[in-house]
């Protein structure tokens, strides 16, 4: 199974180079892929329907219990074969609609990276393993939607899109680390076992709602909903794929994967139906308020997200079985409808609704794939959506521990919403008059519309044989969300029953809000207040605030003069060390012995006193350089009385080759002047004479103390025993420390290489090339 | 202005100081010294060099660009620590050869290291100081 994941990175690797070299047929070539892990993991159904799961585990990080887990389940089995099924369709629509395109094989890269990410979200079964495959699908959506980075509103999109994802993300790592550590398990089927555990311990609300954050962000739920139609700058595949059918279901999957630990309490009902029931009303509300037909499907996508958070919030069986159900319905017809919309866009040149008609005649078989999709979308018997929609009602008037009215009500109002865009999106466009469009319409080639008539075909199957095609599946499917069995039955008719009246009423609300849409339009467009105070200003009013707080911190740190970041850094650190040691340490207990200092070691201490007041002093440069160098070899000289010979003669070493190089920056500097005012000297002289006085007293404490390592004895000891050397410092150096080492010499090379771009490569000296 | 005494000393003491920063480098696993001090002594070396007859001429007795050096001994060190990688070791795991060879004694992959070391050393110091010696 590792291989049916990584494959899709794979091929993401040499997707550009296949592109080059068959141009033409790269998209029928690369389609295999997808194709063949449908084939690989739809070979499973059987095994998993009869309620088997299957487990592979590899080791990767042992030292951190991170194993890449994979388990196949009802649930899982589900996503990663929307994944690789509309994958496979999404690769063969982009062939054509980005046929002309010339970075066509960097966009089939991606979107194999996203695939082969996706399907490691799904299958997943450590929570850090998810975490790592969830925050590549949002790298890879970042791409796809700067797909055309020569726009700056496709940059703005893609950034806005990963900042929000990217901080859900954050949030949703904290939370499963919180989570893991309660229930002592990184293995997420083992998080069911211990439900009781998880959730009366002290960490689950805070688990729960960083989790829920990033789920939140992942599936554009309100607040953060407000990335998703700026998602919709990506190419039209892109959006149908990513954006609608596959990864904002990630947080809705996530949901679902954990609900058996994590939902059935109070705060997951408030929370999760709450927000699910909002984000559906207000994206559903909105929707039908727009004419650019990406515009109406993003907001109708959010909305349909809603009703999912909002179904498995409620979280009985009848809503898991609904979310279910209405995940695929959701999934089928709105990848289905994006591929219509960029056909559409791509054969007409437009995408505004008003603008658009009678393509029926023009483009009969993507009319063939909307009209289906449409019909599935809007609940309409036999189709797929018809059922889904039957369940959902069932689920809400049946959530007799919440409040049934209010829920049903809800769902209501969603799908008469619902209804109206799907009107909007294939009625106008495909029916009444012929409009005068840029381009003179046409039906799309066979790469593109293959896609939405698949699509619309698997609703229309899947409806009129659900309980043959589906029962047993979504059996399993039900019983990995809801953590215990469940029977499911699934079927057009249900008898003449209130939720049969509920879809009559839904459709009929749901036509006569799209027939009198434009009178309604003026009477709804002032509570639109959301665009103005919304998240979405919010976002950019924190994102500014940001960038100027950056600024005026770095025009005050970062002020371009050595001697005040010399200053700053001594006196913070000088001060915060002062106001620990006064509370912290006894100084009583410090000592002060001098009685076996021997003759010449006072000579060297007065030595190198003299030496250091010359520095402050003297108006020559060469002099302060002279006298710095004597304090310098007096240091080396102390190190040769204390027997540190390794020491000393780096000591040595460095002190030449400083006096070196002090001698040729001097001789490069100005003529000394005395600039400073008497004001400043003392300023400098008090922080001076404080760092100085800190350094004593730490080396009084720490010299009065015994001195108690366990480290030297060790590295003498087996210094010889282990690396093979006598010279415990140079051992320690290129052998028990050597990855310090590597460090310090890597900083060094870094270093040299900006201290000659900074000497070499001034713009001035550029100018005279 | 060039010194004839600085620069007719340094014509000798260039390749003594060289040597001895080998010795230095060699003899640091088991006596004071090792691949920091050595770079230090041969970049003093160098240094002396290019005061004394100029940087042109201190550059030219070099094989290669300083800046070169940096990266061959950073390229030194990585190598000697992914040896044990593919002897199926953690990374920078030590690795002997039993055979003691004359002069250099025992030779193993944190010798290869310290060398790496020395190189880094050299290319860093001699970067700096010709760089700033020449101008712009």
């Amino acid at each position: 199974m590792l291989y049916a994941v990584v494959s899709g990175f794979g091929a993401a690797l040499v997707a550009p180079l296949i592109h080059q070299s068959v141009r033409r047929w790269s998209g029928w070539l690369l389609v295999l892929l997808p194709l063949a892990l449908f084939g690989y993991f739809a070979s499973h159904m059987e095994q998993i329907s009869d309620g088997e799961k299957i487990a592979f585990a590899y080791t990767w990080v042992p030292s951190l219990d991170v194993e890449l887990a994979f388990m196949l389940d009802g649930l899982s089995l589900l996503f990663v074969l929307l994944v690789s099924g509309i994958g496979a369709l999404i690769v063969l629509y982009g062939s054509a609609y980005l046929a002309d395109h010339p970075q066509l094989g960097r966009f089939y890269a991606y979107l194999l990276m996203f695939m082969a990410s996706m399907l490691g979200v799904a299958l997943a079964d450590n929570l850090i393993t998810l975490f790592i495959f969830w925050e590549l699908t949002s790298i890879s959506s970042y791409l796809l939607i700067a797909f055309k980075h020569d726009y700056e509103s496709s940059r703005e999109a893609a950034k806005k899109a990963l900042i929000v994802t990217g901080a859900g993300g954050l949030a949703l790592l904290a939370g499963l680390i919180l989570v893991g550590i309660e229930a002592d398990t990184w293995t997420i089927s083992e998080l069911a076992s211990r439900k009781d555990v998880i959730q009366e311990g002290g960490l689950y609300l805070p688990a729960l709602l960083l989790i829920l954050v990033g789920c939140f962000a992942k599936s554009a739920q309100f607040p953060f909903h407000f990335w998703l139609p700026y998602a919709m700058e990506a190419p039209t595949p892109v959006s149908a794929y990513l954006h609608s059918a596959t990864m904002v279901k990630a947080g809705v999957y996530l949901l679902a994967r954990l609900h058996p630990s994590l939902g059935g309490t109070d705060e997951w009902h408030a929370i999760v139906t709450g927000v699910g029931g909002l984000t559906m009303l207000i994206a559903g509300f909105i929707a039908w308020q727009h004419t650019d037909l990406k515009k109406i499907l993003a907001y109708t996508t959010i909305s349909a997200l809603g009703i999912l958070v909002f179904l498995l919030g409620i979280g009985t069986g009848l809503a898991v079985k609904g979310a279910m159900i209405f995940l695929l319905v959701h999934s089928l017809y709105k990848g289905a409808l994006f591929m219509v919309a960029g056909s559409i866009d791509h054969e007409t040149g437009t995408r505004d609704i008003a603008q658009l008609g009678d393509l029926a005649k023009s483009m009969p078989f993507t009319a063939v794939g909307a009209g289906l999709a449409a019909l599935s979308m809007a609940g309409l018997p036999p189709l797929l959506g018809f059922i889904g929609k039957e369940i959902i009602y069932e689920a809400t008037q049946e959530a007799h521990d919440l409040l049934p009215l209010v829920l049903t009500a809800a769902a209501l109002l969603a799908n008469i919403f619902n209804v109206a865009a799907a009107a909007m999106v294939t009625l106008k466009p495909f029916t009444g008059q012929a409009a005068h469009t840029p381009k003179h319409p046409h039906e799309a080639p066979l790469a593109m519309w293959i896609g939405p008539v698949v699509l619309g075909g698997f609703t229309l199957a899947f409806g009129v044989a659900s309980n043959l095609l589906l029962k047993d599946f979504f059996a399993q499917t039900v019983a990995a969300v809801y953590g215990k069995p469940y029977e499911v039955k699934l079927g057009l008719w249900h008898g003449l029953n209130t939720t049969l009246v509920l879809s009559v009423v839904t459709l009929v609300a749901g036509g006569l809000l799209y027939a009198y849409l434009r009178q309604i339009l003026p009477i709804v467009k002032p509570l639109n207040v959301g665009e103005k105070l919304g998240p979405d200003r919010l976002y950019d009013i924190g994102f500014e605030g940001i960038l100027d707080f950056a600024s005026l911190t770095e025009r005050f740190f970062q002020n371009g003069h050595l001697r005040y970041y010399l200053m700053t850094i001594i006196f913070t650190l000088s001060s915060l060390l002062i106001l620990t040691m006064t509370t912290q340490i006894d100084f009583d207990s410090i000592q002060l012995n001098v009685d076996d200092v021997l003759l010449h070691e006072y000579l060297l201490a007065g030595l190198m006193i003299a030496a250091a007041i010359t520095i402050t002093m003297t108006s020559s440069r060469l002099m302060a350089v002279a006298a710095l160098g004597v304090v310098g070899y007096s240091v080396a000289l102390l190190y040769v009385f204390y027997g540190a010979p390794d020491l000393a003669m780096t000591q040595f070493s460095i002190e030449t080759l400083s006096v070196v190089v002090l001698v040729l920056v001097l001789y490069r500097l100005p003529k000394f002047k005395d600039f400073s005012t008497p004001r400043s000297r003392a300023r400098d002289g008090i922080i001076a004479v404080m760092f100085g006085g800190l350094v004593t007293t730490l080396i009084l404490i720490i010299t009065s103390e015994p001195l108690q390592s366990r480290l030297s004895p060790y590295f003498a000891e087996n210094s010889y025993v282990l690396a093979k050397g006598h010279n415990v410092v140079n051992v320690i150096l290129v052998d028990f420390r050597g990855f310090d080492t590597m460090g310090e010499i890597t900083v060094l090379g870094v270093a040299a290489i900006g201290i000659f771009a900074l000497l070499k490569l001034r713009p001035s000296s550029r100018k005279e090339e | 202005m060039p010194s004839l005494i600085l620069s007719t000393a340094t014509r000798y003491l260039l390749p003594l100081m060289l040597l001895f920063s080998v010795f230095v480098l060699i003899r640091g696993h088991n006596e004071p010294g090792g691949g920091f001090i050595g770079g230090l002594v041969a970049s003093t070396a160098y240094a002396l060099y290019a005061i004394s007859s100029g940087v042109e001429k201190a550059r030219a007795a070099l094989p290669i660009e300083p800046r070169y050096i940096i990266a061959v001994g950073l390229g030194i060190a990585v190598t000697s620590g992914m040896i044990s990688m593919i002897l199926g070791d953690p990374f920078m795991t030590s690795q002997w050869l039993d055979t003691v060879f004359p002069v250099i004694g025992k030779v193993g992959t944190p010798v290869m290291f310290d060398t790496g070391v020395y190189l880094v050393v050299i290319g860093v110091t001699l970067t700096i100081i010709f760089n700033l010696a020449e101008g712009e």
